[in-house]
Parts: C-alpha cells; sequence; structure tokens
C-alpha cells in the first residue's frame, strides 16, 4: 500500500465478520489490505495467511553469533594472556561454557529485537488509523482507486462492518 | 485467568471495560501515594548516606572481621537476585506453558525482576568497596594487557546477573509496547507525548502482531533457559569452592527453587495492596493469589527438602568439617538464623495445604512477607554462618553487621519499592492486551443467537 493512497476503512466489532471480510477481500483478488486488531487473533492470523515472520532466523543467527563469541573472548584472552589459574589447562573450555552460555541468549535477545524492529519498520503499513482499533474494535483499510471504491464498500458493509467510511 | 474465563458472558469485562479499568491506575496519584513515595525516598537517602560514610572512610565500616569477608552486601545480593526469577517464571515460563491465569499479574512481576535486578547488581559494587573500580569486573583493552579470570565463578556472575538485566528488561518493554499504544489513544498532555514516543508507532496492524508475536515467542524461549541458569551460576559463587556447607552439588537446584520461592512471596507481597489501591479486583482475584500459593507450596517443598538433604549429605559424607559446620548452624552461636529461616521457609509454608489460607488474602499477605524474612535469612546462615566455621579453630571468627550495613539493606529496599511506585504509577501494572487475549471476541453469531 502506497503512503497516502485513498481507501475504504472499515470497523468491525465482531471477530468472525472481520475474518469473513478478509477472506472475501482475498477471494476478489485484494492483498495489500491492513487489518488492525487489538490483540493478536488466531481467527483474524488464519484469515489473512501470513507467512511465519522472519525475527526467528534473526534469534538463531543472534544465538549462533553469541556463542561463537563466547568461546572466542575468552579462549582469545586466556592465551593473550596466559596465567595459570588453580593448575587448570590455560584455555579450559568448560567453565568458557557458563560465559558462551550467557552470550547465546544476549546476542539472540539482542538480535530479535532488531529483528523485530526491522522487519515491523520493513513491512510498515501506514494507511488510515482509528484510536478505537487498539481499543475494541477491528479494522481493515483497503486501498482502492475510486472507481472500485463503492465495490468494496458493499462488501465490507455486507460482511458485517460496524462503520464503512471513505479515506482519501 | 480462571475467572476472566469461566464467568458469565454478561458479566466478564468487555475489551472496552479492560482499558478503562486499567488506564484508570495511572490517574492522578492520591496523597497516600506521595505519602508512600516520600518515605521509600527518605529511607533510600539514609541508605546512600551510609554508603558515602563508607566510600569516605573505607569498607572497615561494615562489620567484616575475619575470616568472614562476605556478609549482608552478598547475602542482599543474593536475595535481590532471587526476588527476580519469578518474574521470569511467571512472564516466560508460564507464557510458553500457555497459562492463562499469569496475564494478570506477569506484568508486576516482570516489573519486579527488572526493579530487583537493578537492586542486586548495587550489591557486588558496594562490596567491593572501591565503587569507581567496578569496570574492572568487565574485561577491557587496558594498558597493562590484563584479562578477567574466566575461570572464576565470580566472573560467570557478572556475564550472567548482566544479561538477564538486559534481557529482563528488553521483554518487560517489548511486552508493554501494545498496552502503551492503547494508554496513548486515552491520555492527554505531557502522558500522552511519553506514551506516543514509547510505544514506537505501534497500531495493531496485521504485520506488526505477525512480526510482535514470534520475537514474544523467541524472548520467552531464551528467557527461561536465562532464567534457570542465573541462579545456578549464583549458587557456584559459593559451590565451586571448598568451604564446608557450600561445597555441594545440591546448590544449583537449591537456589533456583529457593529464589521462585521467595519471588513468588514477593509477587504476592506487592499484589495485595496493589489490587487494592488501583481498584483491580475484577482481574486479579482470589484464584491468582491460590495459583500463587501453589506455586509457593511447591518451591517451598522443595527448599525445606533440600534443607533436610543438606543435613543428611553432611551427615553421610562423613566429613567431620561438613557435620561440624552443620551442627554450628543449628546450634552454634547463629543458631537464631538458621532457625528464623527453618520456621519461615520450611514450617510455614505447609500451612498452604490448607484451602482456606490460600484463599485468604491476608493470610496470603502475612505469610509473604515470613518468607521473604526467611529467604534473607537463608542467605545470611548460607554465606555468614559457613565462612565463620571453617576448617581450623583459629580460623573461626563472629561477625555482627555494623548500621552501615542495615542502613545500607533498607536503602535497597526503599530503593526497590520507589522504582515500582514510579512505574505503578505511569506504565500499566496490569497487561491490557494479556488480559484481552483470554477473553473471547465478540462474534456476529453469537450476538444473532
Amino acid at each position: 500500500m502506497s503512503a497516502g493512497a485513498g481507501g475504504i476503512l472499515a470497523s468491525y466489532v465482531h471477530v468472525d465478520a472481520a475474518a469473513d471480510a478478509i477472506r472475501a477481500l482475498k477471494a476478489k483478488g485484494y492483498r495489500d489490505f491492513t487489518v488492525y486488531t487489538p490483540v493478536p487473533n488466531v481467527e483474524i492470523a488464519q484469515a489473512v495467511r501470513h507467512r511465519v515472520s522472519p525475527v526467528r532466523l534473526w534469534t538463531l543467527l543472534g544465538g549462533l553469533t553469541g556463542c561463537a563469541a563466547g568461546f572466542a573472548l575468552t579462549l582469545w584472552m586466556s592465551y593473550d594472556w596466559p596465567l595459570v589459574v588453580g593448575g587448570r589447562p590455560i584455555g579450559s573450555v568448560i567453565p568458557y561454557v557458563v560465559i558462551a552460555f550467557e552470550l547465546t541468549i544476549l546476542f539472540g535477545a539482542g538480535a530479535t529485537i532488531l529483528g523485530l524492529l526491522f522487519h515491523s519498520w520493513r513491512t510498515k503499513q501506514t494507511g488510515p488509523y482509528d484510536g478505537r482499533f487498539t481499543d475494541d474494535h477491528i479494522g481493515i483499510f483497503v486501498p482502492c482507486p475510486v472507481e472500485r471504491r463503492p465495490d468494496v464498500e458493499e462488501l465490507l458493509q455486507a460482511s458485517g462492518a460496524e462503520e464503512v467510511r471513505v479515506e482519501t | 485467568m480462571t475467572t476472566l474465563v469461566q464467568e458469565d458472558q454478561l458479566t466478564r469485562p468487555t475489551y472496552h471495560e479492560v482499558t478503562r479499568d486499567i488506564v484508570a491506575t495511572l490517574g492522578r496519584p492520591s496523597r497516600m501515594y506521595y505519602v508512600l513515595l516520600g518515605l521509600v525516598i527518605t529511607v533510600f537517602a539514609i541508605g546512600v548516606v551510609a554508603l558515602l560514610f563508607q566510600v569516605r572512610y573505607g569498607l572497615g565500616v561494615a562489620g567484616y572481621t575475619p575470616p568472614v569477608m562476605w556478609g549482608v552486601y552478598i547475602a542482599t545480593f543474593v536475595f535481590w537476585v532471587g526476588i527476580a526469577h519469578s518474574g521470569t517464571l511467571i512472564s516466560a515460563i508460564l507464557y510458553l506453558f500457555r497459562s492463562a491465569w499469569r496475564t494478570s499479574v506477569y506484568r508486576t512481576a516482570e516489573a519486579m525482576t527488572v526493579f530487583a535486578v537493578m537492586t542486586a547488581g548495587l550489591f557486588p559494587l558496594i562490596h567491593v568497596g572501591r565503587i569507581w573500580y567496578a569496570y574492572w569486573l568487565f574485561p577491557y583493552p587496558n594498558q597493562r594487557q590484563l584479562w578477567v579470570n574466566f575461570k572464576s565463578p565470580l566472573l560467570w556472575d557478572v556475564f550472567a546477573v548482566s544479561t538477564y538485566f538486559t534481557v529482563s528488561t528488553l521483554f518487560l518493554i517489548v511486552g508493554l509496547i501494545p498496552d502503551l499504544a492503547a494508554v496513548r489513544e486515552k491520555a492527554t498532555g505531557w502522558r500522552k507525548k511519553l506514551y506516543e514516543i514509547t510505544s514506537l508507532g505501534w497500531r495493531g496492524t496485521d504485520q506488526q502482531w505477525r512480526h510482535y508475536t514470534r520475537g514474544y515467542l523467541y524472548l520467552a524461549a531464551l528467557a527461561t533457559p536465562l532464567v534457570l541458569s542465573v541462579h545456578s551460576v549464583v549458587s557456584w559463587d559459593f559451590a565451586m569452592s571448598i568451604v564446608p556447607g557450600w561445597h555441594a552439588t545440591i546448590f544449583a537446584p537449591y537456589f533456583v527453587a529457593g529464589a521462585i520461592y521467595s519471588g513468588v512471596a514477593m509477587v504476592v507481597t506487592l499484589l495485595v495492596p496493589l489490587r487494592k489501591v488501583f481498584k483491580v479486583e475484577r482481574y486479579i482475584t482470589v484464584e491468582h493469589f491460590e495459583n500463587l500459593a501453589k506455586l509457593l507450596l511447591l518451591t517451598g517443598l522443595i527448599v525445606g527438602y533440600a534443607y533436610a538433604i543438606e543435613y543428611f549429605i553432611a551427615w553421610y559424607s562423613g566429613s567431620p568439617y561438613e557435620r561440624a559446620s552443620f551442627w554450628n548452624r543449628a546450634f552454634g552461636e547463629y543458631w537464631w538464623a538458621t532457625w528464623t529461616m527453618i520456621t519461615c521457609n520450611g514450617f510455614l509454608p505447609l500451612l498452604l495445604f490448607s484451602r482456606k489460607i490460600r484463599r485468604s488474602i491476608p493470610a496470603m499477605f502475612v505469610l509473604s512477607l515470613f518468607v521473604n524474612l526467611g529467604m534473607w535469612f537463608e542467605r545470611f546462615v548460607i554465606i555468614v554462618v559457613s565462612l565463620s566455621f571453617e576448617y581450623e579453630p583459629y580460623a573461626m571468627g563472629h561477625y555482627t553487621p555494623s548500621w552501615v550495613e542495615w542502613a545500607i539493606l533498607a536503602g535497597s529496599f526503599a530503593w526497590f519499592f520507589m522504582w515500582f511506585l514510579l512505574f505503578a504509577k505511569n506504565f500499566p501494572t496490569v497487561s491490557i492486551t494479556e488480559v484481552k487475549e483470554i477473553i473471547p471476541m465478540p462474534r456476529k453469531e453469537r450476538a444473532h443467537a
């Protein structure tokens, strides 16, 4: 959806009505619409049918990087200043597991946040918005040219929208 | 949350009522709030004065007496790290188990986690004396090309606690984002500006939820092993040494259970006044306290078992030093501390077998205070009593905390409650989004029926 594009904004009280509208829009070939919900909802998610978020890859890569960094840091620093402590080998992998574990979690969590911010920014939906959508209403914004608006308006009304309005 | 799920459709709160009721908790603070805030700031100031006194005159003003060179500061450090743990248990582990009852209480528990780790983190710095050199704990390039000793459990602790603080803070902030967007729509003035910035442009779009739900799930998945590791690492500060009373393989699970036990008690201590003051009895119900009581009972039984097994192993090991150390704990000069710990943590929680007590909020509140007291004494007993009675009679000594240590201990409680009070009036202490999540959304077909 291009920023500032006009279209139809509908608000719903009933979740099944909103899910019906999403399915009907998809059946008519609309892909570029935005759905606003106050909470994540399985029925809506199934109707929208997004692929699984790539944030998980960030978590995996962050965790692996942290693990490698943990072992690299401890081993390199130990050999950089080779001091025998308690008769143990200079590079003692077993105690370093603790550091590597903590850095796995730290980097994994940090990468998850970065992934979350990056993908939320990359897939940003900038259509019109109503404050009720974080309270108790579900919103659907369908960007469309003027000539298609009557059809979309009728579809959203028929599915049980509480309010449908044209956004220019 | 049992009641909201099971409640009749007519009495169950609507989404709008949830937003309205929880946003109402952020209204103008009462006079009582300012009195409480003033009180905790005063006690905190006393703690700061005591700390400055110690900085000026050195660690000698603490009651350290050889061989007891770890005292109230380290006991309090372990206490606060432990308090933090139940927050992550409730917010992350019970989230992964899809436990519905946690939704009303997890935000309080999670905020408690962050503030408890912030409090805990002060104590190693206070304990080392020269606070201004605290950065030596971290590996950093320096003129002498020295690196830290990664084989030391004390350094593992630096990494564990700082990771725990970072991850639990991130987890709290991420959980707050959709709630702050809901509050943003109702707020006015400077608060609206605050929530506009902190909600990071959240609008609840399908793409935002798509990434958010995954990200939150993975953060919970990462926080789960972390919470189990942190107190294990803290326990190894002791268990890796050869001090009688410390050198035991049971320490990691024993400390983790104890941490969750004390943390759940602190959650109860915080929730009882909070639900009354903020009038959220509809959301934090007797069912929640009963579930918390069951968690207390379970972890209390594990802790009680650990106490018993410690004594058994001391006897069964055949080591005269272990036997003497544990005999000294129970009947030596610190017997009062040991029996306070055993009574508060081992015997009193057995009362929770009674359903009537589990469902009595005043009884739960009183019990939670005793558990907090008992768990602080547990750390005192493990650290001080073990150190005061090691191998050689000439190396045995007696440690009495000084006024500086007591003042800093009191200041740490004030510091913790100060952050909690500030948080509670500016951010939702009950999660708007997650409470809504367990209430079914209205359906057209049901409305027509």
